[in-house]
């Protein structure tokens, strides 16, 4: 076993890392949240050209994929960038239609999404009833419980979130175009929202990565009493125990990309999403009073750590998966 | 020892009961962050007020109804579990009040506290500066000498609600040669709207706007405004703050309501077979009942004469973090509306989250606790 990232997929994630970095995430955040979606959009079309988006795509669609782990480290980025929108979302979509294997359909979406031209959201049966940036996306897939698939018509009206560049919406009920029903449509997303929620813990890892990194700058300037408060023991073993949280859903993350049974993606959620809201409770504590300021850029990601906690899974939804998911050992 | 209150609290209690039923605001009001909402706050001040019910304990003199501590926090509880608004006038009351009545003069009390009580003035507390939070004693803002008063300079910063008060009180150097920071040190009042005040509202972590940093720019303010002897505001400042790390701050009334609306989430939507989920429950309503035990046995210490040091710290952890288990169980029980920024419980989770940072950080309370209580050695500071 040699458990370690290759070189190509350690230079993608720092290609993607390093454009992000140079571009200004936080500004298109703001705007992302206040309803212009524009400047949000004109990061998206960067990040296509990185082949982001193709690594969800089979070839035959003009895609790379499909590649979870590359994606995976894609999405890690995508949560330290703190990139608006639906991301994990578009993501799982390309994947319900390559599933699903009808040619039109396949034909007619995924073009558009692997090259990053077209965004789409979706809400899925037993997933949360709120599609996310919906007024944003190019697409609002439904799937019922019924196993219907619908283009949603129009879209919901934007329902405030605790993070407000996550703008939820009520797709409206029933019709909209009918696109597929039946059990190829159950099955395809049950396997688009095991997709969903290992992105979704990926993004935890960055966002969690980048609450602890924020922090620890912080801490080295920040003086109180005269000194650094990273040097008051109370503050160090706080950043060393979200180091750990992080450094141990890591793997976690590979593991479900390598194998992306439902077990082993409700570990990676669990862990990863525990461990990025535990690192903005830290990172909210140890900043202070300025932490709790929407003013700060920090507050980007504290804002995103709770929802990001529990989209596509709960911990308590994981932690029943990762139970159900484990054979019992006969003795 | 007895856990039952005697027949004339339960009067009391069944007095305010009466009362808050009849008048509590059958809706929800407005934000109290926002501006809309401290409006309505502020007329709620003054319902509560009318019929003598905004600072039962104070002396009547002053709008209040003298009562003791066994009567305020039966009152407390009686007010949360009725479902009444918070109280904007809280940093007047619960910060500034016991101020005035451990140190300030008679014409001060006469002035500052009837107006307080009705909530005609609301007030902020300007203590935190940008470079000055645990280490408050560092603070520069300058309080300097002039005819009639002193002229005060500087910036205060997260003040809340200074954005919409009308008056604030803080500390300040006025002897920039003493050998310790807590030396030299003023207590002052002054008016929000004074020349020379600019207020710069700072959106809080959910963007309300009521969080403030104040510019201070030679505003004058008069020597009848000064709290105490100059120099001595440390220790004027110093022995209030049990007031916000303690009982007054957050009494028990305020948790025991919270863990009953829980309740009621969990039987609304809890699904029985969810073990860990119902534990926490159980956890915030035992919580809930510690906390009012702890309290009760500190207000009959407080009764018997005794003194409360560095205790309140071990309330404020305690508090601070039961809060947030609270909610975080609340919202763990929503689910998907849990990320509903208008959603009954959203509020109250994101205010829960600032209990460890204000009222002295959590990591300074622990400290506190271990050197004050435990007897550790004291660690580098
Ligand atoms: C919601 C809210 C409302 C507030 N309202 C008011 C108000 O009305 N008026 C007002 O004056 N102020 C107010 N404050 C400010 C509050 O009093 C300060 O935030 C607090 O004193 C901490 O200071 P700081 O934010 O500068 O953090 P810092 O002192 O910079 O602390 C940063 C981190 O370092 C840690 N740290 C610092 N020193 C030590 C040490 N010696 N050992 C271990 N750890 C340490 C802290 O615990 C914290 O985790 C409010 C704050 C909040 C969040």
């Amino acid at each position: 076993m040699r458990f370690l990232l290759t070189d190509e997929q350690s230079d993608f994630a720092r290609t993607v890392r390093s454009l992000l970095g140079s571009a200004r995430v936080p500004p298109a955040v703001r705007a992302w949240a206040d309803g212009d979606a524009g400047p949000g959009r004109a990061l998206w079309a960067r990040l296509a050209e990185t082949g982001l988006f193709a690594l969800a795509v089979p070839e035959a669609y003009e895609g790379v994929g499909p590649l979870p782990l590359e994606l995976s480290l894609g999405f890690v980025e995508l949560g330290r960038a703190g990139v608006p929108g639906p991301v994990v979302e578009s993501a799982a979509a390309a994947v319900l239609l390559t599933e699903l294997a009808d040619e039109a359909l396949a034909k007619r979406f995924l073009p558009g999404l692997a090259q990053g031209e077209a965004s789409a959201t979706l809400t899925l049966p037993g997933g949360s009833p709120y599609a996310l940036d919906a007024d944003a996306a190019t697409y609002c897939f439904t799937v019922s419980a019924a196993g219907e698939l619908r283009l949603a018509a129009g879209r919901g009206k934007v329902l405030g979130s605790t993070d407000p560049a996550r703008r939820l919406s009520l797709p409206p009920a029933g019709g909209g175009e009918l696109l597929a029903a039946g059990p190829a449509v159950a099955r395809a997303a049950e396997v688009a929202g095991r997709w969903a929620r290992l992105l979704t813990a990926a993004q935890c890892l960055g966002v969690g990565e980048a609450l602890l990194a924020r922090t620890v700058e912080y801490a080295k300037q920040r003086t109180q009493f005269g000194t650094p408060i990273g040097s008051f023991q109370a503050v160090k073993h706080r950043l060393a125990d979200t180091l750990l949280d992080l450094e141990f859903a890591r793997p976690l993350v590979w593991a479900a990309a390598l194998s992306p049974g439902p077990g082993e993606v409700a570990a990676a959620k669990l862990a990863a999403g525990e461990a990025s809201y535990r690192a903005a409770m830290t990172a909210l504590q140890l900043h202070g009073a300025v932490g709790y300021t929407e003013e700060l850029d920090l507050s980007l990601w504290l804002r995103k750590a709770r929802p990001l906690r529990d989209a596509w899974g709960t911990p308590s939804a994981c932690r029943a998966e990762v139970l159900r998911s484990l054979t019992p050992r006969r003795r | 020892m007895e856990l039952t209150h005697t027949a004339d609290v339960e009067a009391f209690r069944t007095e305010a009961r009466d009362w808050l039923r009849a008048h509590v605001p059958a809706r929800p009001l407005p934000s109290l962050e926002t501006a809309e909402g401290f409006a309505a706050h502020r007329e709620w001040e003054a319902r509560l007020h009318a019929d003598r019910w905004s600072v039962v304990s104070w002396p009547e003199e002053y709008g209040g109804r003298g009562v003791d501590l066994a009567r305020w926090l039966v009152f407390e509880e009686e007010y949360w579990a009725a479902g009444a608004p918070g109280r904007v006038s809280q940093n007047g009351i619960n910060l500034l009040a016991p101020t005035l009545f451990d140190h300030a003069n008679a014409e001060q009390r006469a002035r500052v506290l009837p107006s307080m009580a009705s909530g005609e003035v609301i007030w902020a507390q300007a203590w935190s500066e940008p470079g000055s939070g645990s280490d408050l004693a560092s603070l520069t803002s300058r309080a300097v000498r002039t005819e009639g008063g002193w002229l005060l300079s500087g910036q205060k910063t997260w003040s809340s609600r200074a954005a919409f008060a009308d008056r604030a009180f803080g500390i300040f150097r006025s002897d920039p040669d003493t050998p310790k920071p807590h030396q030299g040190l003023t207590y002052l009042m002054f008016d929000l709207r004074a020349p020379g005040v600019t207020v710069r509202p700072i959106g809080r972590l959910d963007g309300k706007p009521a969080f403030a940093e104040l510019f201070l720019d030679e505003v004058f303010v008069p020597d009848q405004d000064v709290i105490g002897e100059p120099g001595q505001g440390w220790r004027i400042a110093m022995s209030t703050t049990g007031n916000e790390r303690g009982l007054t701050l957050r009494s028990p009334g305020r948790f025991l309501a919270a863990a009953d609306r829980l309740v009621g989430l969990w039987h609304a939507q809890g699904d029985p077979s969810d073990g860990a989920l119902r534990d926490r429950v159980a956890d915030a309503v035992v919580g809930a009942r510690a906390y009012e035990l702890f309290t009760w046995a500190n207000a009959s210490r407080f009764a018997a004469g005794e003194t409360i040091g560095a205790e309140s710290s071990l309330n404020k952890v305690f508090w601070s973090q039961y809060d947030i288990a609270l909610h975080e169980t609340a919202l763990d029980l929503l689910g998907a509306d849990a990320e509903l920024a208008e959603g009954e419980w959203a509020e109250p989770w994101v205010f829960s989250l600032a209990g460890p940072i204000y009222a002295g950080t959590n990591e300074i309370q622990r400290d506190i606790i271990a050197e004050r209580l435990l007897g550790l050695p004291k660690g580098r500071r």
